[in-house]
């Protein structure tokens, strides 16, 4: 996995609520057993004004500089609705490495981690004052996010601390494999189930 | 004394593996069900990086994302890739040798609908399914998370996730259910009343009398939509009710084993005194059938209603919202909901397409026929009950009134799966389903939110219908 220490760049305003994973990669998007190539169907429905791909000028991540953006800033409950991973698979693969958000979906948010992206949660003035300072710059003022110091440095060098958790963190500042982290354990999972096994036996008859 | 502990707590501290500090946990997963549209992915990367499956008699797999539901359907679906996705999903399910219930299996049938009817998502187990509507099947008292497709692989890989345990917070339904007003109306109501947001980081126990006297059906679709709500799940207490619906059941334990299965169930509710860290009490006497107008399930009103106007949102924010969605919707503020005419009509869903939804719609359909014009589509929630509702004839009243009566799937609930099936642009769908997002159901699709009965009642007028009015 793609460690992530500390990234600085163009920061994307997209100040909507409930921006559901339906949204964020459409279901048609999905046939694929990979975990990449999903980066053009980046907020398809959104992004082109038809079925195809042609673009609509309008869309924010169609606008320079936004095109380049590494970074998503938006209001909360970012990611809700279905738990399809692909709609991580797809900022990434559209170069964004961290969404800022007052709030975001529980699945979504642990998703992220799995796939080198950092959600990161601020409240919600602070995140509007970013995308206003943003704006203000017409997205020329570069955004830093910190995941060492946990902080993010808006346009107008304005510090805004953020926490997360341990586990979550290192994973990224290392690039850690969750399953391999996991296997590490397996004496104590072993150990577990046989206990298991007496106390709720129905649990494992098949 | 012990500490009076909430249903959660209890069923969630007797799977912690490990304790790995700031409130997050390594916890035992019993129950793995995956379908083809996410589980296709995590079985990709189990081979790709050469894993084991850890305990793969705890692993069942089912196809009902990307098949067709058109009758005597195979692997052909009309989505692009479609086919040889669904081939490739059973190759390696069956190479790992999960038990998958494959399309001509005649369990088949929609995840969330299948665990419970078989026997397989129990009281008191923790279960995982790579879909964020897995919180249906706490409505039977299980632990259920809905994961994205990476922590699938690490369930495969290891029977465990890694998670931080979710906040308490129970909705108590208080009174009593009114006329035609159904467990969808409740979660619908509930979640306008409160908001989308209103279950965040919590795990919401619904609880209170009418819950209590609501069956496993009802209860699952509540919990259905707990999503919805974005609590991190949904979970009612076992109790009489849910021990019956579960003894004999194929997957069911059976003999001495049910006697302890049971003994232990009945010890899995909250106790008195137990902390929640947010409590909401609903008195159902003021719920009336219930639909959306909006692009989120918290624009809900009854459907004797209107169209709420965003000039009376409370902040800025909501108000952009609500214009936003009402400019989707193609719908003027202060319209009555009963004004909205229909184009389609759909049943189906691992919101309201079990048994008793299917009778209830039945009986509002019955005798009657739906408008010239509106496309209307019923597919049940799994194979077993598509046959049983056949058997009670159910499927003959719904063709008479004009509906297509499909195999069990997710249909039309989302494009993209649905076989690749849709509604057109600008559309209005009157669905039983749980999302009506913008393109959900189609590309600039409107879909309105209900029960099935008022799903059937306005099929057969043409417009968005108060079911109380049609009388029996």
């Amino acid at each position: 996995m793609d460690k992530f220490v500390r990234l600085t760049g163009i920061a994307a305003p997209l100040m909507r609520r409930n921006i559901d994973t339906d949204a964020i990669i459409p279901g048609k998007e999905l046939i694929k057993v990979e975990k990449t190539g999903y980066g053009e169907g980046l907020f398809g429905q959104w992004r082109y004004s038809d079925g195809k791909r042609m673009e609509n000028p309008d869309f924010v991540l169609n606008r320079p500089p936004y095109r380049d953006a590494v970074i998503l800033l938006a209001d909360a409950n970012f990611g809700c609705g279905s738990s399809r991973e692909a709609a991580v698979w797809a900022l990434a693969g559209f170069g964004i490495r961290c969404v800022i958000a007052p709030s975001f979906a529980a699945i979504f948010y642990n998703n992220c981690f799995k796939n080198g992206l950092l959600p990161v949660v601020l409240m919600d003035t602070q995140v509007h004052e970013l995308a206003g300072q943003v704006v203000k710059s017409h997205g020329k003022g570069l955004v830093t996010v910190d995941l060492e110091k946990c902080e993010v440095i808006g346009p107008e060098k304005q510090v805004y601390p953020f926490t997360v958790n341990d586990i979550y963190r290192e994973m990224l500042l290392q690039g850690l494999d969750p399953i391999d982290a996991t296997l590490r354990y397996e004496s104590q999972i072993a150990a577990f189930q046989e206990k298991d096994r007496v106390n709720r036996p129905w649990i494992y008859q098949y | 004394m012990k500490k009076p502990t909430t249903l959660v707590d209890k069923i969630w501290n007797s799977h912690v593996i490990m304790d790995l500090g700031q409130n997050t946990y390594l916890i035992h997963i019993d129950r793995n069900f995956q379908h083809e549209l996410a589980g296709a992915t995590s079985l990709n990367g189990i081979d790709k990086a050469g894993r084991k499956i850890r305990n793969v008699e705890l692993a069942f797999a089912v196809m009902d994302h990307v098949l067709d539901t058109h009758p005597g359907r195979g692997d052909e679906t009309p989505i692009p890739g479609g086919t040889g996705f669904v081939r490739e999903f059973r190759q390696r399910a069956n190479s790992h040798r999960i038990r998958l219930f494959d399309i001509d299996d005649p369990d088949q049938g929609i995840s969330h609908v299948i665990a419970p009817e078989l026997g397989i998502a129990l009281p008191g187990c923790t279960y995982v399914c790579g879909d964020s509507h897995t919180c249906t099947i706490g409505g039977v008292g299980a632990l259920a998370f809905g994961i994205g497709s990476t922590d699938v692989e690490h369930v495969f890989a290891t029977q465990t996730i890694i998670q931080t345990k979710p906040k308490n917070m129970r909705v108590t339904f208080n009174g009593k259910l009114g006329k035609e007003v159904f467990a969808k109306d409740m979660i619908l109501y509930l979640i306008a009343h409160v908001s989308a947001a209103g279950g965040i980081e919590h795990a919401v126990e619904f609880a209170g009398p009418v819950i209590s006297n609501l069956p496993i059906d009802g209860r699952l679709t509540i919990c259905n939509m707990a999503v919805e709500f974005s609590a991190r799940t949904g979970i009612v207490a076992p109790d009489d009710i849910t021990l019956e619906y579960f003894n004999g059941r194929p997957f069911a334990p059976k003999g001495e084993m049910w006697e302890k299965a049971a003994a232990y169930w009945r010890t899995l509710h909250t106790d008195p005194g137990a902390h929640f860290d947010k409590e909401v009490a609903i008195d159902c006497n003021d719920i009336r059938p219930q639909v959306t107008w909006g692009t989120s399930p918290e624009h809900s009103v009854a459907v004797d209603g209107r169209v709420p106007d965003p000039a009376d949102a409370t902040d800025s924010h909501s108000r952009l919202t609500m214009e936003r969605a009402i400019s989707y919707i193609g719908i003027e503020p202060g319209t009555p909901m009963e004004d909205i005419k229909i184009d389609a009509a759909f049943i189906g869903s691992c919101t309201n397409a079990r048994l008793s939804d299917l009778r209830e719609a039945a009986r509002i359909l019955k005798g009657r026929k739906v408008v010239p014009g509106i496309r209307a589509v019923c597919s049940p929630g799994s194979s077993e009950t598509k046959r049983r509702a056949e058997s009670e004839g159910i499927d003959k009243i719904f063709r008479e009134a004009g509906f297509e009566w499909r195999e069990s799937g997710c249909s039309m609930c989302m494009s993209g799966g649905a076989g690749g099936e849709g509604f057109s642009p600008g559309q209005h769908v009157l669905s039983t389903t749980n999302r009506n997002f913008e393109d959900r159901q189609g590309r600039g699709v409107r879909s309105h939110l209900a029960s099935p009965v008022t799903v059937a009642a306005s099929a057969i007028t043409g417009h968005i219908t108060d079911p109380r009015k049609l009388g029996e």
